[in-house]
């Protein structure tokens, strides 16, 4: 067991959900390492918020980004070198805010990346505004009479946008977590998780998530029909049962292949330049 | 005649655009150096195009707006350029469309019935403007093997056809002059967007990243077609903001990569491009001006976005801006920006616009700099990677993953050496000054390189200030009236000593701007350098020779 961590000091709120992310995250990275992946091939990705802070927390190679990019950011590298394990965080602020047609793209694309969204369904950072995902009704610092509008269900979104791996995961019950970040990671494709990621001090959600999550059981991930009615079940406002687990799962050709890898060698610039010169007159 | 202009001229969708590139190419094998402005409406099909393709036995970088040749596809072709013919021009024109009343007295004018002819021939309208360029080969006394040699080179679609009602033209109208043959070799033929991509493909580029905007979208296109024969990898994304992320990632894992746009993609790159300074990963990129606020005239040109581009990004970090003037200067330049983003680690911005974008040049590549294989800092492997090493140069050696001995953190936050955010006061001083400290060494590697170049009568008190695509126009009017001609081509960092020198001995400073405020005057200014008059143009049109010379005569 590698530890992993770096010498930053670790600043979110005791009782944070992003603890049991964090830790759910080393743990998953030493099993592939110790299943004969290297991680100088992974690559964290990060926006801004609370979430963010944990490619400081992890001591791998990271590009801490700018709220709402995670997914373009995470793209490139993978465009750039197929090889690597490129992994992405975001909140939901991040992820379904200001950042959202990424998301939606990269799943269009099936870009051979992992999205694990840390979905408190509030900001945190910026101290208790409402986001995409919270209920009706929320009563933020910037909706003091309580939100207007519905929250989206981000995995019907991610479903028919074409994602090829759709899960749902909880910071509480951390066993089942690392059991569907590692499937997540390992998929390839573009493959997503949202994790409903309890925020302490602005939105405990620990009692109200406890009564309600359950684990899929006999659900076939293959099935696409099956996937949309059970990511339906719970549409983020109602308060009905809430499952847990990879919803979707399907294998085709991501985008990433269809460039190739690096060329190991360097084209002849100089000499392709003079073709085109050479056509041009 | 050492100097010969034709416009050509219909609607959009008549094929106007390789109707030019044609004209230019048979005149190319005459041993010509050719010039194309390309006017056209954001249209698809219908309204008005037209190219001014000017030939000339020296290198020339701007059009006239006075034509020897006035080819007419259409009425509003007579209609709107009449005023640009001269008593010795003549008119090849559709005789089936344009009304014999409505030509300009006293020119000479050859009509082809080219609705007669295409039906005759069965061939499709799109073909009219082969037949029309037949004509006018006939006209000016080329040979029939020069234009069906070109014809067959450009036309890969129904090339039989083409070369017939191109003969049809040719038979039908008489040789009126005989243009002469110039002892040059023929020069490729480049749009000032080709020589950019060419040149980013010489500075080691590996891929590019864009969002449709005009007028940098036929890099992309270029590029596009190119990718297989240059290994790049060629990606549009969703949006600007997209672009100039993923380029950061592929910059991140090792790859040379530029993106391009135009002001209102730059808009939304901006968040991007400060990401870039404070992340210091490289990034080029390629900023095609046409006019504006927001949509603007998204098909003409304009000099507006200086200030914006030297502005752009929150918070303070330094920026390698360049503006070349032609093809040649856009090749050698868009290299070493590419060069200089990878090198320091820190935004290239290649400013361009419509004008050089989109025109035609003779491109020699005989007169580009000598250009150097560079490499950027990398990590010796001697102490434990940190991505942010507090360096004599500021610029930290990179490593680039995967790396078993490297880890390679960056971030956006403010940051210590290893990449791991920090807001302790002193480490945030010291940061921000390595980050600086990086333009310091740019400044002295800059020195090398004519940043300032000086063109016409040197030795003249009176000189034109210009930047970017007004250097071809200004530099003929410069040599044609005795004056001096200042180009900063470098714009930040400012080279101050060079600018200097090339004041000197000034008395009257006159800047050639298109824009309405003079923005390359107000940067001067901030260096104590007073402009005496401006000479503006604002409405999307780039300065002819003539139009300038005109106004310049009035000061």
């Amino acid at each position: 067991m590698k530890e992993l961590g770096t010498y930053a000091k670790n600043t979110w709120c005791p009782g944070c959900g992003n603890f049991a992310i964090l830790s759910s995250m080393k743990a998953v990275l030493n099993i592939l390492n110790e299943e004969g992946f290297p991680l100088e091939k992974v690559v964290l990705v990060s926006g801004i918020g609370c979430h963010a802070k944990i490619v400081d927390y992890i001591n791998l190679n990271s590009f801490y980004a700018i709220h709402g990019r995670v997914v373009p950011v995470a793209t490139g590298i993978e465009l750039a070198n197929p090889d690597l394990k490129v992994i992405g965080f975001a909140g939901d602020g991040d992820a379904y805010g200001e950042g959202l047609e990424h998301l939606i793209f990269a799943a269009k694309r099936n870009i051979d990346i992992t999205m694990i969204i840390h979905n408190n369904r509030v900001y945190g950072l910026t101290t208790g505004q409402y986001t995409p995902t919270s209920p009706l009704g929320f009563k933020g610092r910037s909706t003091p009479r309580g939100t207007k509008e519905l929250p989206l269900n981000p995995l019907e979104l991610m479903l028919s946008s074409g994602a090829t791996f759709v899960a749902r995961g909880y910071s509480h019950g951390i066993d089942l977590l690392k059991k569907i970040l590692r499937e997540a990671i390992i998929h390839k494709g573009f493959a997503f998780v949202d994790v409903l990621q309890v925020c302490v001090t602005f939105f405990n959600l620990y009692e109200y998530y406890n009564e309600r999550v359950y684990e899929l059981k006999d659900h076939n991930p293959q099935d696409y029909g099956q996937a949309l009615n059970k990511v339906k079940e719970w549409n983020y406002n109602s308060d009905a049962p809430i499952p847990l687990g990879t919803f979707y799962k399907r294998e085709i050709p991501s985008f990433d292949e269809s460039f190739g890898k690096p060329e190991s060698k360097a084209i002849d610039a100089e000499s392709k330049i003079k073709d085109v010169l050479a056509e041009a007159i | 005649m050492s100097d010969f202009s034709v416009l050509i001229g219909g609607k959009a969708g008549d094929g106007i655009d390789m109707a030019g590139l044609i004209i230019a190419r048979i005149l190319n094998q005459l041993g010509y150096r050719l010039y194309i402005y390309r006017d056209y409406p954001s249209i698809i099909r219908g309204g008005h195009t037209f190219s001014i393709i000017r030939a000339s036995e020296n290198k020339i970088a701007t059009h006239l707006n006075k034509v020897d040749s006035l080819l007419a596809l259409n009425q509003d072709s007579v209609d709107f350029h009449s005023d640009k013919t001269k008593d010795n021009t003549f008119l090849v024109y559709d005789s089936d469309v344009v009304k014999s009343e409505t030509l300009p007295p006293g020119r000479q004018a050859l009509g082809l019935p080219l609705e007669k002819i295409m039906k005759e021939e069965d061939a499709p309208a799109v073909m009219r403007n082969s037949c029309l360029i037949g004509g006018f080969a006939k006209a000016i006394g080329v040979e029939w093997n020069i234009l069906e040699r070109v014809l067959r080179k450009n036309i890969s679609k129904g090339i039989d056809l083409n070369l017939r009602v191109a003969h049809r033209g040719y038979e039908e109208v008489k040789e009126l002059v005989r243009i002469d043959i110039v002892a040059n070799p023929s020069l490729p033929l480049l749009t000032g967007n080709e020589a950019i991509g060419l040149g980013l493909v010489r500075g080691g580029l590996r891929a590019y990243i864009a969002y449709p905007m005009t007028p940098s979208s036929s890099l992309l296109h270029f590029l596009a077609q190119k990718a297989e024969d240059f290994a790049l990898k060629v990606v549009h994304p969703e949006s600007e903001i997209a672009v100039i992320l993923m380029a950061l990632g592929f910059s991140y894992a090792g790859e040379r990569v530029a993106v391009g746009t135009s002001g209102g993609g730059f808009c939304l790159m901006t968040e991007g491009l400060s990401l870039a300074g404070m992340a210091e990963v490289p990034i080029t990129i390629i900023l095609g001006q046409r006019p504006g606020p927001s949509t603007g005239m998204p098909t003409h040109t304009a000099q507006s976005d200086l200030h914006f581009v030297l502005n752009a990004g929150q918070g303070e970090f330094p920026r390698f801006v360049v503006s070349p003037g032609d093809a040649e200067e856009a090749y050698f330049w868009s290299s070493v920006a590419l060069n200089i983003s990878w090198k320091y680690q820190t935004p290239s911005i290649i400013l361009v616009d419509k004008s050089l974008c989109e025109g035609v040049y003779s491109f020699d590549i005989d007169l580009v700099g000598e250009l150097g294989e560079e490499s950027p800092v990398l990590w010796d492997r001697e102490k434990p990677y940190k991505r942010y090493l507090d360096t004599e140069t500021g610029v930290s050696p990179l490593a680039f993953v995967p790396d078993k001995e490297a880890i390679v953190k960056v971030d956006s936050y403010a940051h210590d050496e290893f990449g791991i955010t920090t807001e302790e006061a002193e480490k945030i001083g010291s940061m921000q000054d390595k980050r600086w400290r990086k333009e310091k060494y740019l400044r002295k590697e800059l020195e090398q390189y004519e940043l300032v170049r000086v063109y016409g009568n040197k030795s003249s008190s009176f000189a034109l200030l210009c930047w970017g695509s007004n250097k071809g126009v200004c530099v003929e009017a410069g040599e044609n009236l005795g004056l001096k001609v200042i180009q900063p081509l470098v714009l930040s960092p400012f080279p101050v000593r060079q600018f200097q020198d090339a004041i000197n001995g000034v008395k009257k400073l006159v800047c050639v701007e298109n824009n309405s405020t003079g923005q390359l005057a107000s940067l001067v200014n901030r260096y104590g350098v007073g402009v005496d008059e401006k000479i503006l143009k604002y409405d999307g049109r780039p300065f002819s020779l003539d139009e300038l010379e005109e106004r310049l005569r009035k000061l």
